[in-house]
């Protein structure tokens, strides 16, 4: 099993534009995509906010990553557009559903590239959010590369008891996973439990007023792509509502197997 | 026996952790692999099982190329127990634990049951066949992971930093218990930093450092050769040290364990009288 899907989450120092801009300013960008795809459920909509993300990511020269996390979202990418069609869903609309899955999956892959946990973490403090909460958040999006290096050793270990994830019919591939999943589980709260009581006795939350070193400042770039993000989130929230799309018109759909849906 | 033929592993996107192993290990050999944090000792030994397969070189268990048999058919024969327990732990009941791999073998309910019972004795784990596995103590819950691995009798052995977090009393019976393996006939090779328990155990040691073997021989030679233990990280033994700083009255600082000491000092005793 390859667990490279968790790279294209990973952050790694570049210095390219994209990493430089501020956190909230690619806050903005990630979330006025997320927006924008779950307004459209139109093919050529969808296709358009995925291909939009394209020069962003070729700028932010993480090209080789990005290919690599959607190679491993294939997987999911196909599950969605066959359940949507297993169940009475038009090829179209599958197909349509599946871009918006792969737009999305692009997007988050993108900021979580391009913004250290550390940018992040600074970036909720000022604005606003109670530090036990910017910390929690933080600490998750830093612990998933730990997570992932225990899930390989995991399926390491089980391997080497026989295990063999890829054998047998879906339902005993699914099972197959469970002696996967409760190891990781029980290790990431035993983890989790530790970090407390490591924080703790550091004297975590021992001040209520902290002190960044650092603080964010927006420069003139920045605002720019934070005025822009909004005008076409606005535009595309617009043409969802109130504009007629095209849509290619392939009514196929599958025979209905299963008599009651 | 385990072999490996100019042995190279590269992790993706990763610089070289072995850089050319060649590395002979006889069966019924008793074997410790040493070395600094970092050495490639780890990875080294899941290439013994095909977990990790060579990019390039070649690595054969009793005369197979590891990448022509899956990692399943290698285990049967090369049993790897990992350093951490918890990361493979899963089951309500320890016996349930120990079943898992006897399953994935494809042995029958009856040889799985007897074989469970008789490892749950052997390990003194009888009592906590059906208590789960997660409520027991960190030195239990090891002794279970190396009883979820012998439960199907391997040929080879292989344990991963096997002393850590065990009490001494725990270490000395994990001693007997290896040795006791060893002597059975089995391949026994373990991973570990602890110089005192490989002392008093005396196996063959190959020294690792940045991937390539800088040391291969009995114990008594490694762990008193100062310029090796330098290289890989090590220090003497408390036994040799000692012995090391008496050289001047005629102890040889080849003697690294307990027993042997004694014996030289009682030797030496009886001709002053």
């Amino acid at each position: 099993m390859s667990l490279k899907v968790f790279d294209g989450f990973k952050f790694a120092k570049l210095p390219t534009p994209i990493h430089m801009m501020d956190p909230r300013a690619k806050f903005t960008m990630t979330m006025g995509l997320f927006v924008a795809a779950l307004m459209f459920s139109n093919i050529y909509a969808l296709t358009i906010i995925f291909l939009v993300q394209l020069p962003i990511v070729y700028a932010a020269k993480t090209w080789k990553k990005w290919a690599g996390s959607m190679r491993a979202g294939l997987l999911f990418a196909f599950l969605i557009f066959a359940m949507n069609f297993v169940f009475g869903s038009t090829l179209v609309f599958s197909a349509a559903m599946t871009v918006r899955f792969v737009s999305l999956m692009s997007a988050f892959s993108l900021f979580f590239m391009t913004t250290s946990p550390d940018d992040l973490g600074l970036a909720l403090e000022q604005a606003h959010v109670p530090y036990t909460l910017s910390f929690t958040f933080t600490t998750a999006v830093r612990l998933v590369p730990t997570m992932a290096l225990d899930a390989q050793t995991v399926i390491d270990a089980q391997r080497s008891r026989g295990l063999e994830l890829d054998k047998g019919n879906f339902m005993k591939r699914v099972r197959n996973y469970i002696p996967i999943l409760i190891p990781l589980i029980v290790s990431a709260i035993r983890r989790s439990i530790e970090l407390a009581e490591a924080l703790e006795s550091r004297g975590f939350g021992a001040s209520p007023n902290r002190q960044p070193l650092i603080v964010l400042r927006m420069r003139l770039a920045d605002y720019f792509v934070v005025a822009t993000t909004i005008a076409l989130a606005a535009f595309a929230i617009y043409v969802s509502l109130y504009v007629p799309l095209p849509s290619p018109d392939i009514p196929i759909t599958m025979p209905k197997i299963i008599p009651w849906l | 026996m385990i072999r490996t033929e100019g042995l190279k592993y590269a992790y993706p996107n990763a610089s070289e952790v072995l850089r050319g192993i060649d590395l002979t290990i006889e069966d019924g050999e008793f074997v410790a692999i040493m070395g600094e944090n970092g050495a490639g000792k780890t990875t080294l030994v899941k290439t013994f099982n095909g977990l990790l397969l060579p990019t390039s070189g070649r690595v054969m268990i009793d005369g197979v190329n590891t990448r022509e048999s899956s990692v399943a058919q290698l285990s049967k024969d090369v049993g790897l127990v990992f350093q951490n327990p918890d990361h493979q732990l899963f089951s309500e009941a320890v016996r349930e634990e120990l079943a898992f791999s006897l399953r994935n073998f494809g042995y029958g309910e009856d040889a799985i049951d007897r074989r469970v019972a008789n490892i749950l004795e052997t390990l003194d784990l009888a009592r906590y066949a059906d208590s789960s596995p997660f409520i027991l103590s960190g030195g239990e819950r090891k002794r279970v992971a190396l009883a979820a691995v012998l439960v199907w009798n391997p040929k080879h052995m292989i344990l991963d930093e096997p002393t850590i977090g065990q009490d001494y009393d725990q270490k000395d019976r994990l001693r007997n218990f290896i040795v006791q393996l060893n002597t059975q006939g089995k391949t026994v090779i373990i991973i570990t930093h602890d110089v005192e328990f490989v002392a008093e155990c005396r196996p063959r040691i190959v020294l690792l450092s940045r991937g390539l073997v800088i040391g291969d021989g009995p114990a008594e030679d490694i762990l008193s050769d100062e310029q090796l233990l330098e290289r890989g990280s090590l220090t003497r033994p408390q036994i040799g040290a000692l012995m090391h700083q008496l050289r001047d009255l005629g102890f040889s600082d080849r003697v690294i364990d307990a027993y042997s000491a004694q014996q030289a000092i009682l030797h030496a005793l009886k001709r002053r009288q």
